[in-house]
């Protein structure tokens, strides 16, 4: 079965925004606005001290290292799915031996791309 | 959705009713953590609203909607409000596709004059073909609303927790994808429903030409006993990708003070709540679906049960009915088991440290997850040659 059931999909996005925005703007009505609106009050929480913006903090470039290694890992695991998908048709239908062994190949570079990447200490967190 | 006016009508509250089981569980989870932490440890919790502090659930509710709406001067105002809306979005959308039970069927019947049906409604939200790729695709979108709330809130703890949560995510989402994988090739097929079919019946596998089947007849015919690393896996990197303790450093209080949503209070932060158990629900019912038989009763097909209603003196569609319900009564044993085992597991162990995280998803899981893929696609070939 090759079904998509997109008006669902729509239909159920459409709803839990409308649900969610009816919900913050109810909180908003009852809960109102209390007298006490100082600026230090409308400052952003921190120990004690006056609010650090998020511009002044430093951020570990390692994130954006992780980010742009999971794409290239990730995009190999998706290229696995349909072959997952049709491994038991190819046996079946007798080409079971050059799938493995392709797959073998693509594993086989997986496998020396995770090794690299320990090996350049990428996954290091120090 | 459907064919005539009353069909589409059905799906769309039926959508409607799938979301609101979902956010109605959430208190009960929440009851049930807090009764839970303080049966393990040997305290007594919420017992004096309501019989047992059933009623603590809506005096939360009622505290959070009077709760003052704040949003911090440097906040980026839109952000800032969409994100717990969105965080409730990929979970429910997610949590729609997994099948709850056995299709009910309704016979032909009049109404207004003319005749309906028959009608096949599916107790899920919607059935989707590729199910898998669709709720992989679908729950990975809550790394954004994560880091909506992190940028929007202006805040630097904010924006650490989020790029922590983030990173955390994405990194156990390789070792939850490749997890799958062993499943896919077990059934060969992308559907849940099909998945559950598969599993049927008593432990019965064909290896080498022959059919083996198990001499114990009670024994079903799950994943867990062809997949038991995958298993393993995907429920280790599920309690990550839900950012549940011991993997919830998005929101260590000894360090990030509350992550991502330090800046949220009242009902915005009542929204994450019921994206994050949303996400445990998917969870739960992901593992449910894949290693344990779905709504399968060990012992029992759903059509053998039919034939001991019909005995029962039901009439057919009568029969049917009472024979989806008592899947559905089966399907929330096991999913109520797993919820369980995600509250015990975040009140049994500690926190890890983020390094140590982030080398057990990269360095072990996902090894591990690769050569269960291999053994598994080799076996499947050694044994159906």
């Amino acid at each position: 079965m090759s079904t998509m059931p997109l008006g669902g999909i729509i239909f159920l996005t459409i709803f839990i925004a409308i649900f969610g925005t009816f919900l913050i703007f109810l909180a908003r009505a009852i809960g109102g606005q209390r007298k006490n609106n100082s600026a230090i009050k409308r400052d952003i929480y921190e120990c004690g001290i006056p609010g650090q913006d998020k511009k002044e903090s430093k951020i570990s470039v390692k994130f954006y290292l992780t980010a742009i290694l999971f794409i290239l890992f990730d995009i190999e695991i998706i290229f696995m799915y349909p072959w997952a998908l049709s491994f038991r048709d190819f046996i079946t239908s007798g080409a079971g031996t050059p799938v493995l062994i392709s797959m073998g190949i693509f594993v086989a570079i997986f496998v020396y791309g995770l090794w690299w990447e320990v090996k350049s200490r990428a996954l290091e967190w120090d | 959705m459907g064919n005539d006016i009353f069909e589409i009508t059905v799906n769309s509250v039926k959508l409607i009713v799938v979301f609101l089981l979902m956010v109605q569980a959430v208190p009960i989870l929440v009851w049930l953590e807090r009764r839970g932490s303080a049966f393990i440890q040997n305290r007594f919790g919420p017992n004096r609203v309501g019989p047992l502090g059933l009623l603590q659930l809506l005096a939360d509710a009622v505290k959070f909607i009077t709760k003052e709406d704040f949003a911090p001067d440097r906040a980026i105002r839109k952000l800032f409000y969409a994100a717990p809306v969105f965080a409730l979005i990929p979970a429910t959308l997610a949590y729609a596709a997994i099948p709850m039970s056995l299709p009910f069927i309704v016979p032909a019947f009049e109404m207004f004059g003319s005749t309906w049906g028959p009608y096949k409604f599916l107790v899920q939200g919607y059935e989707i073909g590729v199910g898998i790729v669709f709720i992989l695709g679908v729950s990975s979108l809550a790394a954004y609303t994560i880091l909506m709330a992190g940028w929007g809130s202006g805040s630097k703890f904010s924006l650490l927790g989020a790029l922590r949560a983030s990173a955390q995510v994405i990194s156990y989402e390789l070792a939850l994808g490749l997890s799958i994988v062993g499943v896919i090739l077990l059934y060969g097929t992308f559907s849940l429903s099909e998945m559950i079919q598969a599993q049927q019946g008593p432990l019965q596998f064909v290896a080498f030409g022959h059919t083996v089947t198990s001499a114990v007849s009670w024994i079903p015919n799950w994943g867990i006993f062809y997949q038991p690393i995958g298993f393993v896996l995907f429920f280790a990197a599920a309690f990550a990708e839900s950012n549940r303790l011991p993997f919830d450093l998005a929101e260590g209080e000894a360090e990030l003070v509350a992550g991502f949503h330090t800046e949220y209070g009242g009902f915005k932060m009542l929204m994450f709540f019921i994206g994050e158990y949303g996400h445990m629900m998917i969870a739960s019912g992901l593992a449910t679906t894949f290693f344990f038989g779905g709504y399968g009763i060990p012992g029992i097909t759903p059509a053998e049960l039919q034939q001991v209603i019909l005995g029962w003196g039901f009439s057919e569609a009568a029969a049917g009915g009472l024979n989806s319900l008592i899947h559905f009564l089966s399907y929330n044993v096991k999913f109520a088991i797993f919820l369980w085992i995600f509250i015990q597991v975040r009140w049994t162990l500690p926190r890890f440290r983020y390094d140590q995280l982030m080398d057990l998803g990269w360095k072990t899981m996902l090894p591990w997850a690769l050569a269960n893929t291999v053994v598994t696609a080799v076996a499947i070939y050694v044994v159906t040659l």
